[in-house]
């Protein structure tokens, strides 16, 4: 298992899409840095990329990376390892690269200069962000056969979660604004890791609004650790669901 | 000559040393009955320790001070002082355990009628009002400690209470954990300065029908609803600090029907709703700061002829929002950090007009559940394209020379 991540690992490292990428965020960061003037700002500009373009970059990358490699998978399913190994290798490799890129990329800047703790909630929800993706992406590629079909499969789940998911409880919400809809918002959050990450930093960001809200339930939940903490548990079970469903096709799958 | 003067003048003073009396007390001694026993112009020393008080009550002119706080204890009965007088001094005290009874208002000190009073460098804990002062002017409130530690609100009175007073200094005190840090009700032509308000349950200052009166220099932090203003023309709050005021009906200022003020160079920060405002007139907003507040301004539809001008918004989650269509207020020459606009001419001032509604805020306002979609990827794209064709919010609601850059208010 160690071996094959290390292999794994040093594959990805060395190509061209982990510096192009690493690159690109750092770029992308030192030129928020320049615009605005104080931190707060930097965390919310780079949230609003964030939050749309990490998935993104992740759910793609990763089917291709699973494709590009599948020959080399299927040598490996070829000698006495454990197809589990196989396939968790490959993802933990996936998944470290692109949490190192969006380390480097965000973090060198900021060590340059400065963070406070909501930008460090945004590497925090970065890297979880990157790693739920990462997961469907898996999933998406090991449920199909064909390379087109995986990646949209993991672009619909992109474009669901970042969109469609906002626009349909936007929808529900609007629809039944007269009943109390407070902890039915809540739960629906719950259910999209780009709103929970979002949710994340909101509570850094927007705190003073937040607490704008009626009914103790919601007082508690925004200024005790527990919102944080049934967040993060939240964030955990989205990170387990779709790796544990790629793990369990991928050992039934016949190449 | 000279010396003929100066014999003069220690004569005065000899005079008027034998007239006003000094007399010392020390604990156990019955301050009821020295306060009868002294003549108008006597000042009473308290030496240090316990000194049980109820109901002590002063008819002349007095000046009670105390050395090292010595403990006027009321026991939880009723008042402990009870000044229907002029000219009264009450200096270095330490007030605790008054009754707790909203039948008669107990308080620390309660005066009545009573004029040119000076109250400062008093401790009082625990007491259920603290200072309470009616029909009464040309008071003096300096120094003061007040702190109470009730739990709910209905356990626990006014820490400074002014009802019919007029001609007031309230300076430099601490109000903490009361229902009302300041309470005026009827007063006039006043001036609280200075004073640090914070932790009470329920209003930081609290007046209604209170006009012409003068706040400065004030810090009002984490009070249960914030500051309430009410009814009452001609006010003028400069340079105040409104700060962390969280809640769903916690405001900075909650401004109810008042006219003709001004607001000038206050910091609003920190609070879930910076100003709300509703049926008010006549008011001048310059110079303030308003940052990381949820609502930076909740501004009615029934204010009217309001100006807001020269202020800077930052990093609010909302800038403003409001009830309905129309808008007869004014806003110029803000800074808002949400601007997108651009500066050709280069006089620092913005091309285009700066909205300060945005969309998603009218869908907040109606619905509050929705605030948990803030910031997503979809309300973003509907606030851009509202931003490009208003639909939904009230078009005159503009400021159409935003600047460039903020403010320096130092």
């Amino acid at each position: 298992m160690f071996k094959l991540l290390k292999y794994a690992l040093y594959d990805i490292l060395k190509s061209r899409f982990a510096i192009i990428y690493t690159v690109f965020l750092a770029l992308v960061a030192i030129s928020i840095y320049q615009v605005s003037d104080d931190l707060s700002k930097v965390s919310l500009s780079l949230m609003n990329i964030m939050i749309l373009f990490i998935p993104l970059i992740s759910a793609v990358f990763a089917t291709t990376h699973f494709y590009n490699n599948l020959e080399f998978i299927e040598l490996m399913l070829a000698q006495p390892v454990k197809r589990i190994h196989v396939i968790s290798s490959q993802l933990l490799a996936v998944i470290i690269m692109l949490s190192l890129s969006l380390i480097l990329g965000f973090g060198l800047p900021m060590i340059l200069w400065g963070a406070d703790s909501s930008l460090l909630t945004l590497l925090a929800v970065g890297v979880i962000l990157s790693t739920v993706f990462t997961g469907f992406a898996f999933w998406a590629s090991v449920l199909s056969r064909d390379k087109a079909k995986a990646i949209g499969l993991s672009l619909a789940l992109w474009i669901y979660f970042s969109l469609v998911y906002d626009g349909l409880v936007l929808y529900i919400i609007y629809s039944f604004a007269d009943y109390p809809l407070e902890k039915t918002t809540l739960a629906l959050v719950m259910l999209n890791p780009v709103d929970l990450g979002r949710i994340l930093m909101l509570m850094q960001l927007d705190i003073s609004a937040l607490m704008g809200y009626t009914g103790a339930f919601f007082q508690q939940f925004f200024s005790s650790g527990s919102g944080v903490s049934v967040a993060i548990g939240s964030l955990a079970l989205w990170i387990l669901i779709p790796t544990i469903s790629t793990a369990r096709v991928f050992n039934k799958r016949d190449f | 000559m000279k010396r003929l003067f100066l014999l003069a003048l220690t004569l005065i003073f000899l005079g008027f040393s034998a007239e006003a009396a000094k007399i010392i007390l020390k604990p156990g001694q019955s301050i009821q009955a020295a306060v009868d026993r002294a003549t108008p112009g006597d000042t009473l020393f308290f030496s240090p320790g316990n000194y049980q008080a109820s109901a002590v009550t002063i008819r002349k002119p007095l000046s009670l001070i105390g050395e090292n706080y010595p403990v006027m204890d009321g026991e939880g009965k009723g008042n402990i002082f009870l000044v229907a007088a002029e000219n009264v001094l009450i200096r270095g005290l330490k007030f605790i355990n008054t009754g707790k009874s909203n039948m008669d208002d107990s308080a620390a000190i309660k005066f009545f009628d009573s004029k040119n009073c000076v109250i400062e460098n008093n401790i009082l804990e625990e007491t259920f009002f603290g200072l309470h002062f009616s029909n009464s002017s040309h008071l003096t409130i300096r120094n003061n400690k007040i702190k109470a530690s009730a739990s709910r609100e209905f356990e626990v009175g006014n820490g400074i209470h002014l009802w019919k007073c007029k001609d007031n200094l309230i300076e430099k005190n601490e109000v903490s954990g009361h229902r009302d840090g300041i309470y005026l009700e009827f007063v006039t032509n006043s001036l609280a300065k200075e004073n640090l308000i914070h932790g009470n349950m329920r209003y930081g200052l609290h007046f209604m029908f209170a006009h012409d009166n003068t706040y400065l220099k004030n810090t009002f932090r984490r009070n249960g609803a914030g500051v309430a203003v009410m009814y009452t023309k001609n006010v003028t709050m400069q340079e105040n600090r409104f700060e962390e005021n969280w809640g769903s009906s916690a405001y900075g200022i909650l401004l109810k029907d008042i006219s003709d003020s001004k607001v000038i160079g206050n910091v609003f920060q920190k609070n879930t709703v910076g100003i709300y405002m509703e049926g008010s007139s006549r008011i001048d907003f310059k110079d303030n700061n308003f940052k990381e507040n949820g609502w930076a301004l909740k501004l009615m539809a029934s204010c009217d002829q309001n100006l807001f001008e020269a202020n800077n918004f930052t990093r609010n989650t909302f800038d403003i929002s409001t009830n309905g269509n129309t808008v007869l207020n004014e806003l110029k020459e803000n800074y808002w950090d949400k601007y997108e606009g651009y500066d050709l001419n280069r006089d620092k001032i913005g091309d285009v007009p700066y909205r300060p509604i945005n969309l998603y805020s009218v869908i907040v306002e109606k619905i509050p559940a929705s605030v948990m979609l803030w910031r997503s990827f979809m309300v973003t794209l509907l606030d851009k394209m509202e931003k490009i064709l208003p639909t939904m919010t009230p078009n005159e609601m503009i400021d159409h020379s935003p600047k460039m850059r903020p403010y320096d208010f130092g």
